[in-house]
């Protein structure tokens, strides 16, 4: 038996077989192309060859900057492989004369240049095929969307085990028999958090190596609640755990309680407590749970996993489905936070990959520039509500510019609909995220020309506090008690209060109940939890009071470490 | 068609680089390239044919050029091995 601690990122606890996700495994097919395919097969193998080109070129460039000139060379080389007719000639005609997919050909190109290579009796020659498969597997990698085995692989029920979990894995898990999840990187407000939670499965990360010591089949058990899993679990263990598992639907039965009663505090403070939606599959247990509103309707999906924007029509029916399934409570779309390697995806021109795509082109960004995708988002929110009312809320603003142009496209979006006879809204509330630091300092500036601020936490405090929340070397230095979050937070609320703007939090904090206190004193109006952890935080609220809470944050703001503020703040 | 032959006289004999630059210098012309190691002709404009080669210091190769600028190419190769592909 083994116990590793890693961290807490959805409660509850699982017990089962592993289903290890092998990182970056090339799994090629032999596929026919029809006749009238091959061209766009060769097209699509030259579209590799390009990218693959423009990947060198960041490498020389970087290579020239940290390792000097003669490193550069390498590069001249690869470029040269890449160029060498043995790829590009061979690699064509695989495709033409013998009817293949462009990965297969190029496989098989490489598999005799690596044949011919191992022959070479001198060993410093030999080793060059390094280089050749170095640039095959870039190459192999453009073409391959993805290597890795798809969750949907997933047989019996089990425990998913990987490296680490992208947003795009997570669609495919929908129909997948995952009992929980155990990944090497990530911290508490991962996208494997954040799926987990959505999903209602426990999951324990940042484990550091647990995709290495598992295969699949093993039996762990995951301790959402500890943070830890067990491997190779002795029998005692397993009881222990599975009248733990009892006890904990026990609990949650009684929560079930609290779902006809109402958000508020013990001396008589309502708070809007609203819950996230993340996929429509969502949908069905947030209206059951009866909450006050969607708080933060991610639109993101869909746009996942496809190669051409929705379109209008489809966007329209799915959010009406959500105003509908909510109505009369508000629900606040969000407009697409996506990031250029999905505008890619969906046919648009070539967009070169970023270093940094958190500070990259992502959303008010991406759709100031391509307003044409903003439009249509834009129209289809605009019919979800007709007669009533609507709510939008920008990603990614950190510039007054940004929201003025952003209004712009609203207010002509709207002029276009009212000539095309579609009746009017009576009323569109437009919101900001503040999410990016700028705007939290400046924000007096944007108060004049919004409805309302929502706060995304997990981008603030990143941010604020230079963490990249995925990096497990850095993870625990993303503390939203930190003294600088929670004075940011107190500021702006305070200037947002002050314009009479009202305040909603969202983003992994206010799911997390030991933040409850600190954001009910800071006056925060709204919170928008995931439905997991709905009824937990309204218990929460139920058994706090106001006054005592808006005390403790008033000390707390003097204080000069997290520790000391946790001890006053934690509920 | 023109031939001549050549010694590798570098040190680590036609490794990655001088490969590049010969691979480099025969892509500017249209002429046909082969380069022979004993029994082996490869591609001169593939840089991974010239490595498959393996041709150490001291090795003997034959180049042949075939095409409308087949002397252009010649010489532009000679001045290459002629100045030890800008090594040691």
């Amino acid at each position: 038996m083994l116990i590793i601690k890693g961290i807490a990122a959805s409660p509850n606890i699982a017990i089962g077989p592993a289903f290890v996700v092998e990182d970056e495994e090339i799994v090629i097919n032999q596929l026919e192309i029809p006749k009238n395919k091959i061209r766009m097969e060769i097209q699509r193998f030259k579209r590799a060859l390009e990218k693959t080109n423009r990947d060198l070129d960041r490498t020389e460039h970087r290579a020239l900057k940290t390792l000097g000139k003669a490193h550069a060379k390498l590069i001249e080389t690869h470029r040269l492989i890449l160029s060498d007719p043995l790829i590009t000639k061979e690699v064509l005609r695989r495709i033409q004369s013998e009817r293949v997919n462009a990965e297969f050909a190029l496989s098989e190109a490489l598999e005799a240049v690596n044949q011919a290579f191992e022959k070479i009796e001198d060993e410093f020659f030999r080793e060059r095929r390094h280089d050749v498969f170095d640039v095959g597997k870039r190459l192999l990698s453009h073409l391959m969307r993805r290597g890795k085995k798809p969750l949907s692989a997933v047989e019996v029920p089990s425990i998913v085990v990987a490296h680490n979990l992208l947003p795009s894995d997570t669609l495919q898990l929908k129909d997948a028999r995952a009992l929980g999840f155990a990944t090497d990187l990530g911290g508490k407000s991962s996208h494997t958090a954040i799926l987990a939670q959505s999903l209602e499965l426990p999951a324990v990360v940042g484990l550091s190596d647990v995709s290495q010591r598992l295969k699949t089949g093993d039996t762990l058990i995951v301790d959402g609640e500890q943070g830890l899993i067990i491997l190779y679990p002795t029998p005692e263990v397993i009881e222990k755990y599975v009248q733990m598992q009892a006890q904990l639907q026990l609990q949650d039965k009684a929560l079930e309680n609290l779902k006809g009663l109402e958000a508020v505090t013990r001396d008589g403070k309502s708070i809007q407590l609203m819950t996230n939606l993340d996929a429509p599959e969502e949908l069905k247990s947030i209206a059951a749970l009866n909450t006050d509103g969607i708080g933060l309707f991610r639109t993101e999906y869909l746009f996942s996993n496809r190669t051409t924007p929705p379109s209008e029509k489809e966007q329209h029916e799915a959010y009406f489905r959500v105003f509908k399934t909510m109505a009369p409570k508000p629900v606040v779309f969000r407009t697409a936070d996506i990031g250029g390697d999905r505008i890619t995806d969906l046919g648009f021109e070539e967009h070169s990959s970023e270093s940094n795509p958190f500070m990259g082109l992502r959303g008010i960004r991406l759709f100031l520039h391509y307003p044409e995708l903003f439009k249509v988002q834009l129209r289809a929110i605009l019919k979800t509500a007709p007669q009533g009312d609507v709510r939008i809320l920008l990603p990614m603003i950190s510039s007054i510019e940004e929201l003025i142009s952003s209004k712009k496209i609203l207010k002509s979006t709207m002029d276009e609909l009212a000539q095309e006879g579609v009746p009017p809204v009576k009323k569109v509330e437009l919101g900001i995220m503040v999410e990016i630091p700028s705007v939290a300092m400046a924000l007096d500036t944007f108060l004049d020309d919004v409805d309302f601020i929502s706060i995304g936490t997990n981008d603030l405090i990143q941010y604020l506090l230079a963490v990249d929340r995925l990096n497990e070397n850095v993870a625990y230095l993303y503390d939203p008690f930190h003294p600088a979050v929670v004075r940011t937070l107190h500021q702006i609320v305070e200037t947002a209060h002050s314009k009479e703007k009202p305040v909603g939090i969202c983003g992994e904090m206010p799911s997390d109940p030991k933040t409850t206190k600190l954001l009910v004193g800071l006056g925060v109006d709204s919170l928008s939890v995931t439905p997991r952890m709905f009824l937990r935080i309204k218990r929460n609220l139920r058994s706090l009071s106001f006054q005592e809470a808006t005390k403790a944050v008033k000390q707390a703001l003097l204080l000069t470490d997290s520790a000391s503020i946790r001890k006053l703040l934690i509920t | 068609m023109i031939k001549e032959e050549f010694a590798v006289t570098n040190r680590l004999g036609l490794h990655a680089r001088p490969a590049a630059l010969l691979v480099q210098t025969a892509s500017k012309f249209k002429a046909k390239i082969d380069i022979r190691k004993e029994e082996q002709v490869v591609n001169g404009k593939s840089v991974m044919g010239l490595l498959m080669l393996a041709a150490e210091n001291g090795s003997r190769l034959v180049i042949s050029c075939d095409g409308e600028d087949e002397k252009e190419a010649m010489n532009s190769i000679r001045s290459l091995f002629a100045n030890k592909f800008e090594e040691d």
